[in-house]
């Protein structure tokens, strides 16, 4: 527990054992600050240092007039479930951090309610990414760990060939993909569990389910994901409205992008455009 | 109870003469220091060294805290003025009674004479978990110890608990509410004035807090409008002992009537939840009705709708619907009709 100390808060417990109960509170400015810091390296590298983008490869003409002037990207039940995620997940991090900074409101109902929300549309995102969607479109594959290589050689100013066009999403996607994985589920996981402190409609109460440690421990990690949610939130707002993704933000709401778009960022080889899937 | 081991732990004491001074040294400190006003409240907390604060700020020397002062409008009671001068004042009890009523029935004559109006409304829960230094919500952990399936809860909330099911102590708030006082605080942005019902908050809302008193702020004088001087006034006081005890419920109602019918009414109650509660549903239902029993008895029923009895309070219930009804229809009609 040494490596939890600095970061946690602790109590003696009724029967005299030394308890985690949540996280110290420093770390919302912490992440907060991290996800800022983020923001401005990232901007001052694109601003000043970054070069152009280039790609190995070339998408034939022929292949490109074939292809329809607007790219279909997201389905309306994939996009539904984007955007119902992202307002239970603000609900859920305003509702959680703005009374730990002072602004002081009846956040657990709407917590909870938030966080309900949030745990049935991931369900659904499951299955719905399972049976109707690319399931493993997200999932880092062999040619992006190579293309990884070559774009860190790269940028170390080693020989190095540019890297290929990317699939439905790019390595960074999908790395972030994972992290929300890691941080949502953690959360959910968590949360699911800790309804059963308060009262609400889903289960019976009951604050023994578990002994104090474990309790503790679920806090902790509940708190953990959630301050990480932060930093990650920021990060992905701060992409979502960067001029060079906005063609990806709006095909988030309308469902589809550019043919141009497409062809200048990704490879038709690797994400094959088929009018009659679903994306 | 904790077990009292009366050596202190160390703290820096300041003992201000001014409330600017005071107000400096708060804003200086913020979360590190402790307000005093009597030292009943606070005492309890160091000497069982639940509370450590690094710093505590002693009011006793703030000479323009203390006293009652007739204004235009009423009065306004230096927060710092003990119990027994509120109720020894003549012009509380000649027009503001309620208020000596509520608090006469704090505690006890010694107590009373240390303890302080801003102190009784400002003092902290008496939940014995929470006394204990248990780690429950109320002291920041993440369990109510009281609300569980063999926790003792008696004294505890039926109305408004969320998480935490400790409640709000003081017995002249309720009065203050009924008699429509203002809070006069000093905070970091200038001096603010809020109703009295508004200075008390829940769980929803802040979980380690029974008031809005952020640190660094002060109350430090409580005004009472001429608007009720001579309405005429009920408090009632349950405890399970008459010479000295915190309340199990309390009531406090200032009722204008005229030819028989309320013509204007406030209600509030406390040690029912969190905070003193204004019954303003009932205030609604019974103006312009006769001030009967019956009128009580509806009232009474119609305050504890949305009560939720704990383990073992649930005797509550009818006792704040009794006190409800007496506190309207009068204490010699309180017999029930069904």
């Amino acid at each position: 527990m040494g490596i939890l100390k600095p970061i946690t808060e602790w109590a003696t417990s009724p029967w005299g054992q030394s308890v985690p109960i949540h996280i110290a509170w420093f770390l919302i400015w912490v992440c907060a600050l991290a996800g800022l810091l983020f923001l401005i390296v990232h901007a001052v590298y694109i601003r000043y240092f970054a070069k152009a983008e280039e790609f190995t490869g070339d998408v034939s003409p022929a292949l490109a007039a074939a292809l329809p002037p607007r790219i279909r990207r997201h389905s309306l039940a994939a996009r539904l479930f984007h955007w119902i995620m992202a307002a239970s997940m603000f609900t859920l991090l305003f509702t959680a951090f703005l009374p730990k900074v002072g602004v002081r409101f009846d956040w657990v109902t709407y917590h909870w309610i938030a966080g309900s929300v949030l745990t049935v549309s991931i369900l659904f995102h499951v299955i719905h990414a399972s049976f109707w969607l690319d399931f493993w479109a997200i999932w880092p594959d062999r040619y992006d760990l190579e293309d990884a290589v070559r774009r860190v050689q790269r940028f170390m100013g080693k020989p190095a060939a540019p890297p290929r066009r990317f699939a439905k999403y790019p390595l960074e996607n999908k790395l972030y993909h994972g992290a929300i994985i890691a941080t949502g589920l953690s959360a959910i996981g968590t949360g699911v569990f800790m309804l059963f402190r308060v009262h609400t409609i889903f289960f019976t109460r009951n604050p023994y389910l578990f002994d104090d440690m474990t309790w503790g421990l679920m806090y902790v990690l509940h708190g953990l994901a959630g301050v990480g949610l932060i930093a990650l939130v920021m990060i992905h707002v701060y992409f979502a409205i960067r001029p060079e993704k906005l063609d990806i933000t709006k095909s988030m709401i309308f469902g589809s992008m550019k043919r141009e778009f497409y062809l200048k960022h990704y490879d038709p080889q690797r994400w094959v455009v088929e009018e009659d899937r679903e994306a | 109870m904790a077990v009292i081991r009366d050596v202190m732990p160390a703290f820096e004491l300041f003992q201000p003469s001014t409330t600017s001074d005071a107000l400096k040294l708060l804003q200086h400190h913020r979360e590190d220091a402790w307000v005093m006003a009597g030292g009943l409240d606070s005492f309890d907390w160091l000497k069982d060294r639940i509370k450590r604060p690094k710093v505590v700020v002693d009011l006793s020397g703030i000479e323009e805290l203390k006293g009652i002062r007739t204004t235009s409008d009423g009065i306004e009671i230096g927060a710092m003025t003990t119990l027994t001068e509120v109720v020894k004042h003549p012009v509380i009890r000649e027009k503001y009674h309620l208020l000596a009523d509520g608090a006469e029935l704090a505690a006890s004559p010694q107590i009373r004479n240390q303890g302080t109006i801003g102190g009784n409304v400002s003092q902290d829960a008496r939940c014995w978990y929470y006394r204990a230094g248990w780690p429950c919500y109320r002291a920041g952990g993440n369990i109510c110890y009281a609300d569980t399936p063999t926790g003792r809860n008696r004294e505890h909330a039926i109305l408004h608990a969320d998480r935490c099911v400790a409640v709000n102590p003081s017995d002249s708030a309720p009065a203050l509410i009924a008699l429509d006082a203002k809070f006069v605080l000093q905070t970091a942005k200038g001096e603010k004035i809020i109703d009295a019902e508004d200075y008390f908050i829940g769980p929803d809302i802040d979980i380690t807090r029974l008031h809005i008193l952020k640190p660094g702020d002060l109350l430090t004088a409580i005004r009472i409008p001429s608007t009720w001087a001579g309405a005429q006034f009920y408090f009632e006081k349950i405890r399970d002992r008459n010479v000295w005890d915190f309340p199990l419920l309390n009531v406090a109602s200032a009722m204008k009537i005229s030819g028989g019918t309320i013509e204007s009414i406030r209600i509030a109650v406390n040690a029912a939840a969190a905070r003193p509660l204004r019954l303003r549903a009932v205030e609604d239902a019974v103006r312009g009705k006769p001030a009967t029993a019956a009128t009580g008895e509806m009232a009474g029923k119609l305050a504890v709708e949305g009560a939720v009895p704990l383990q073992f309070n649930a005797y509550k219930i009818p006792l704040m619907r009794n006190l409800v009804k007496r506190a309207i229809g009068g204490v010699e009609e309180a017999k029930w009709a069904s």
